[in-house]
């Protein structure tokens, strides 16, 4: 295979008439890598934190994403509870192992049954937090991690999302920038951009719901 | 699969007047062109991202070497493996050497127009290994056995009841007195049938719309969020990608997903962008165990520095199908091999060479319409043009045509001839035709009024007019 | 700025001067009376657009130079084809690329060179045309025209001062018809098909007469309605708006 590889590249700077990149030249390419800088960001994704909320909530209704809006972590319990027996689902659902939903005051509501870790397809429901959101097109963004398993955001028929409004963000980058500051360098496995359940436009051009992901994404906006 | 270009006209005829295939291209006319302006006048920035976007790729493919080998480090970092193949072939037997490593009866894929490309589905099964398409498209039609048509909407030359006939016919474990004439109702059960296949499959291969070399991540974008599943589930994850994929950062990945959903499908964005690098970390608690990129270049390095370099820009998005009117009236599967329209037009000849594919890029009107739509601005037409050049070069157009042309470029090139050429000739059609105005049949033109008239001249060319006017 | 008198280069077109000399006297008269000195060089035939879209680049550079020598020393050129000024317009320069001296030649011909009518509106800023038709007329924008060189708005505005002229939009009006150059004779099934289409959303916007600024594709579209039968009267927009109808329109018999 290497040798593949360094004909791949031979013939790369053949067609580009040169050799290998000088030094110098190199070196500004590996500055750029380093300091990656946006490039041009629509105006639309450059409001203030109220504005990207509205539009968060905004473009994500726009794709059949479904909100709860509360006050504090005290009533997302509450709210999920509500939402479930309004789509005549169980009250039982696999949670992400994640600290900042288990400061959440599940207690409370006693009739909610809650497994803790990844999901093997046989739970209708899921509730897992988000590492930001992405107000231009209302988009999550998910990150994998012991804390929130993968599965969980595809397996599931419903997916409940626990956001809380301090992490959206107006644009792509604003979300990918929160995301290096945050991490030593390395990214996750994957980061998951969701807008909206899953669908497909594979029969006769109709759009029809809930193709191999979740029919049904609900996010619990915590404003407070 | 077995290219079927050099027929181009023969599956033309075909296509024409296959009433199915005729119905279903009537209702992907006008929808997808539709949703991508209604998409692209939301936002203003839209031409200008345009811009920004092929600056991007051009840049890349200008210091493709650099980018790639950074791209393998980052891979290998975290944890990965790239395995470079320079033919279809390559990438063939090390998809093999991989899955036979984990082991694999099944594997699953996620809708990759490379995997067509090098026809992976039938290798695997020769070797004994069962390729699952999830994509629900790729999944009619790989029950259909038949090519995609389109790149994004494999199915899009399909009705209703073809996708009935398919599953019934397939999923015979199923109640064959079963509703499904709701559209909904068959999605439900390809859901269902595609779930344990997920859950059982032991290698998941995927394509990617962009490889970024800043982290050596791969991005795939889908609605259905099979190609999740695709990935998350099985213990290893093959991804499958060419070369020009690569962008430098994800900076640069969000410009270019701005304009590529908003192209396809006249989605703001696509439900699922999915960002891999490398595999399960330790105290995930799920995930792939193995993460390889299996890299291919497959003549792109060709393509390079080539009057055809500005194709490797194609982020695969389809506008160009969408908006093409030979498309729209021939259908996909028409053009004979992997990638249709025009961006096939131009790029299937790269791949299978100009004597194979010589029709299609002379099958256009160049009415333009691809590259006004294409977000990265390849100049469809001059390419598709520069394939004629070559043709005409080696002389591979049909006689008929050169000779025509070339008296006719003979004449043009003779003012004083042309001018006694052409005033016979408008004067004896002229007179012939002065009864009805028109031909309904001419020698020699009976392409033209096969299905129209042709209308007679006037009588008297502009030029003899004219110079009797100004008395010259 | 257009001097007070410019003076312009009309390139005719083969299909116009082979087919419907109609078209360029209609084009002279409007320039006339946009107040032009209009000439027709007597050496031209054709752009060369035949063969430089079958890829015979040679024969094409030897037209393009052809043109641009007749065609030297005008304050204007001006065509009557979306799809022939397109081609001076857009793609000479290209051929001369490794030409220098015939390149700035070809570059200076394709900045003076225009379609009549974005020309009368853009460069001569004729605002209305003097004329009259009674009738509902569509128009289709022919391809070239319209992406080469943004012949959009002009041809709408200038109709919409015909008296007694309705104009009703045509869909798909920025869809190609079909015809392509050689195209509608290389691959007739498709083309026919898509003239088909064309003819098929001319008949249902109820116009009785369909216009264009190129005669490649109204022929093509008048070929195609008139072997169904139609009735809609086809013709080049200049005839319209130079109030030259008394010839009959395309492919129909004399009175």
């Amino acid at each position: 295979m290497s040798d593949a590889r360094s004909q791949i590249l031979g013939s790369i700077r053949r067609a580009l008439r040169r050799d290998a990149l000088p030094a110098d030249k190199a070196a500004a390419l590996e500055a750029r890598l380093g300091d990656p800088q946006p490039n041009l960001i629509p105006a639309r994704a450059r409001g203030g934190a109220e504005a990207v909320v509205e539009l968060f909530v905004q473009m994500a209704g726009n794709v059949q994403t479904t909100f709860s809006r509360v006050k504090s972590p005290r009533d997302v319990p509450g709210a999920v509870a509500e939402y479930l027996a309004g789509q005549n689902l169980p009250a039982a659902f696999a949670m992400a192992p994640d600290p900042e939903l288990d400061a959440v005051p599940w207690a409370e509501r006693p009739t909610l049954s809650i497994r803790r870790g990844r999901t093997e397809g046989t739970d209708q429901v899921s509730v897992t937090g988000a590492f930001a959101a992405v107000a231009e097109t209302g988009t999550l963004m998910l990150t994998s991690g012991p804390s929130h398993p993968s599965t969980l955001n595809f397996l599931p028929e419903t997916h409940i999302v626990v956001l809380p409004a301090g992490k959206v963000v107006g644009a792509y980058e604003d979300a990918w920038a929160r995301l290096r500051a945050a991490r030593d360098g390395t990214l996750p496995r994957t980061v998951n951009f969701v807008t909206g359940p899953s669908r497909t436009g594979d029969i006769e051009q109709r759009i029809l719901m809930g193709a191999h992901g979740p029919r049904r994404l609900h996010v619990v906006l915590i404003e407070g | 699969m077995e290219a079927t270009s050099h027929a181009f006209k023969d599956n033309v005829r075909r296509a024409i007047v296959d009433p199915g295939l005729q119905k279903a291209l009537g209702m992907m006319k006008t929808g997808f062109q539709a949703r991508r302006l209604a998409a692209i006048e939301k936002l203003p920035e839209f031409e200008q991202l345009r811009d920004v976007g092929r600056d991007i790729k051009n840049h890349v493919l200008e210091n493709l070497d650099f980018y790639l080998e950074r791209f393998e480090r980052k891979v290998t970092e975290a944890g990965g493996h790239v395995h470079w193949c320079r033919t279809a072939e390559e990438a063939r037997e090390t998809i093999l050497g991989l899955c036979r490593k984990a082991c694999a009866k099944t594997v699953t894929k996620g809708k990759s127009m490379i995997a067509e490309e090098i026809a992976l589905n039938d290798f695997l099964e020769e070797k004994g290994i069962e390729p699952v398409e999830t994509d629900l498209g790729e999944y009619i039609i790989q029950l259909r056995r038949e090519p995609p048509s389109h790149i994004i909407a494999p199915a899009v030359h399909l009705n209703k009841e073809d996708v009935i006939a398919a599953f019934h016919k397939s999923h015979t474990h199923l109640d064959p007195g079963r509703p499904m004439d709701d559209p909904h109702m068959l999605l439900d059960e390809a859901r269902a049938v595609l779930r344990p296949k997920f859950l059982a499959a032991d290698v998941g291969i995927t394509g990617a719309n962009f490889m970024i070399a800043e982290t050596g991540s791969t991005i795939i974008v889908t609605n259905e969020g099979n190609g999740d599943l695709t990935q998350i589930l099985p213990k290893m994850h093959i991804v499958l990608a060419s070369l020009e994929k690569l962008v430098p950062t994800f900076e640069d990945a969000a410009t270019i997903l701005r304009l590529l959903a908003r192209s396809a499908t006249g989605q703001e964005f696509s439900v699922y962008t999915t960002v891999s690098t490398g595999p399960r970390r330790p105290g995930d608690l799920d995930g792939p165990e193995e993460f390889h990129v299996v890299l291919l270049d497959n003549g792109r390095t060709d393509i390079l520095g080539t009057e055809f370099q500005d194709m490797l820009r194609c982020i695969r998005c389809a506008a160009c199908l969408n908006h093409c009117p030979v498309y729209a009236t021939v259908g996909g599967h028409a053009y004979g091999w992997v990638y249709p329209g025009p961006m096939g037009a131009v790029l299937t000849p790269t791949l299978i060479g100009i004597e194979a594919a010589g029709h299609l890029p002379n099958a256009s009107t160049f009415c333009g319409r691809c590259e006004s739509v294409c977000p990265m601005r390849i100049p469809l037409p001059k390419m598709m043009r520069h394939w004629r050049e070559h043709e005409f070069e080696r002389h591979l157009a049909p006689m008929a045509v050169r000779s025509g042309l070339a008296l006719w470029a003979w004449l043009a090139k003779r003012p004083g001839l042309y001018r006694a050429v052409t005033g016979l000739a408008a004067r004896v059609l002229g007179l012939l035709g002065r009864a009805h105005g028109r031909y309904g049949w001419l020698p020699l033109a009976s392409g033209w009024t096969g299905g129209r008239d042709f209308p007679a001249p006037e009588g008297r060319t502009f030029m003899s007019q004219w110079r009797r006017r100004s008395g010259g | 700025m257009p001097a007070a008198s410019p003076r312009v280069g009309l390139f005719v077109t083969c299909l116009v001067d082979l087919m419907r000399p109609s078209v360029g006297f209609a084009a002279v008269k409007l320039l006339e009376a946009a107040g032009c000195r209009v000439e027709v060089p007597a050496s031209q035939t054709c752009c060369g657009q035949p063969a430089y879209n079958s890829g015979d680049r040679r024969d094409a550079r030897d037209i393009a130079r052809a043109v641009v020598a007749a065609f030297a020393g005008f304050d204007y050129v001006v065509a009557p084809s979306g799809s022939c000024a397109g081609m001076i317009h857009e793609h000479y320069p290209a051929l001369f690329a490794d030409e220098p001296e015939t390149l700035a030649k070809a570059r200076e011909l394709a900045g003076r060179t225009h379609e009549l009518v974005s020309f009368l509106v853009d460069v001569l800023k004729v605002e209305r045309v003097d004329s009259a038709y009674s009738g509902v007329a569509t128009y289709h924008d022919s391809c070239s025209g319209l992406r080469e060189l943004k012949v959009k708005a002009q041809p709408r505005r200038l109709l919409a001062s015909v008296a007694g002229l309705s104009l009703k939009e045509l869909p798909g009006a920025e869809i190609c018809c079909g015809f392509g150059g050689t195209f509608c004779v290389k691959y007739p099934e498709i083309s026919e098909r898509m003239a088909a289409d064309k003819a098929e959303d001319v008949r249902a916007t109820g116009a009785d007469m369909l216009l264009a600024g190129d005669l490649g594709c109204l022929m093509n579209m008048a070929g195609k309605l008139q072997r169904d039968g139609s009735a809609i009267r086809v013709r080049h927009v200049a005839e319209v708006l130079a109030g030259m109808t008394e010839t009959p329109p395309i492919g129909e018999p004399g009175g």
